[in-house]
């Protein structure tokens, strides 16, 4: 059985390799906005169908967003951001899960090359993801409550403790990267070795509560990786000096 | 012993001992959570954000040793 930790590469775009990844988040990103322009089109004031089904979905997540951050305004910046990472990362560990993806390839060199593999069981992608939220959160807070105040938060030389502690939350901040990513990664590539075993030692019926863990797996780690970023974000835009106590 | 069984070694012994500390603390995190909302049920909404979030974190922990030991299986 051949299980390759790093995403294959299938072709090349100038001097960028494409990997089978990188194929899979292409055709997810293509499936989300090729339904968000169907179920937009016609807009009803009351929802029917499509329409319907993303407004509840829609409606969950401001829920999740406004539990958090509890001031509208605020909710309206931040929420098209934290949707779309839910969305990218819940489309891409689903369609990771559909039979063809991870079987269908072609034989190179004796080994086997699939075509198509989970966008997030690339590092890469999450590492992306990753990259743009923390830099996401920087930039908010950075706005929100200006660049003195915010880098105040980190290097500070009021006393020799808050200065060691700025240094601790600079290092925090850094480790994001490496936990968002690992987090995602790891759970999705995890998964995909999961019911490759399984599917290999028990054929047609062993892999199906798998899926069922899979499928929850997938909802999970969206909505886990939406909401730390959502509570990084805020925690960043709190200034110290109001925060209640 | 030849590398390929220290390798085999490694593998396990990294995600078996990297999964003990994970598993326990979301046991507790799911425990104190659980009896939280058991003393007021109203509030097991907010409850329940929070500790999935703690649940996450902890979850983490063990991925980061299940990564190790993938890396260690199958990166030559």
């Amino acid at each position: 059985m051949e299980i390759s930790l790093a995403a294959e590469k299938i072709g090349h775009l100038g001097p960028m390799p494409i990997t089978n990844s990188l194929l899979t988040s292409w055709i997810a990103t293509i499936f989300l906005v090729v339904i968000g322009i169907i179920s937009t089109r016609n807009l009803a004031m009351i929802p029917k169908g499509i329409q319907n089904f993303f407004e509840m979905i829609v409606e969950f997540l401001l829920k999740t967003v406004d539990d958090v951050i509890q001031d509208e305004e605020k909710t309206k910046k931040y929420f098209p951001l934290l949707a779309t990472i839910f969305l990218f990362i819940i489309a891409n560990n689903w369609l990771g899960l559909l039979p063809g993806v991870g079987t269908i390839g072609i034989h190179e060199h004796g080994k086997f090359i699939p075509l198509l593999r989970a966008g997030n069981a690339d590092l890469n992608t999450t590492l992306a993801l990753a990259v743009v939220a923390v830099v996401s959160i920087q930039i908010f807070g950075i706005l929100a409550i200006g660049f003195a105040k915010y880098s105040g938060k980190f290097i500070n030389f009021k006393n020799p403790i808050s200065f060691f502690v700025g240094i601790l939350e600079l290092i925090s901040e850094l480790s994001r990267l490496v936990s968002f990513s690992f987090r995602l990664f790891g759970n999705i590539f995890a998964g995909e070795v999961l019911l490759a075993v399984i599917a290999y030692l028990l054929p047609f019926l062993g892999p199906l509560p798998f899926y069922a863990l899979e499928i929850f797996v997938g909802f999970i780690q969206a909505l886990v990786f939406t909401m730390l970023t959502l509570v990084f974000i805020k925690m960043a835009i709190t200034d110290h000096a109001t925060e209640s106590h | 012993m030849n590398p390929e069984s220290i390798g085999s070694l490694a593998t396990a012994a990294a995600i078996a001992l990297g999964a003990i500390a994970p598993a326990i603390a979301i046991g507790m995190i799911g425990a104190k959570g659980v009896e939280a909302i058991g003393r007021n049920p109203e509030a097991a909404g907010k409850i329940q954000g929070p500790m999935i979030l703690a649940i996450a974190f902890a979850e983490a922990i063990a991925i980061y040793a299940l990564v190790i030991a993938l890396i260690i299986k199958f990166v030559q």
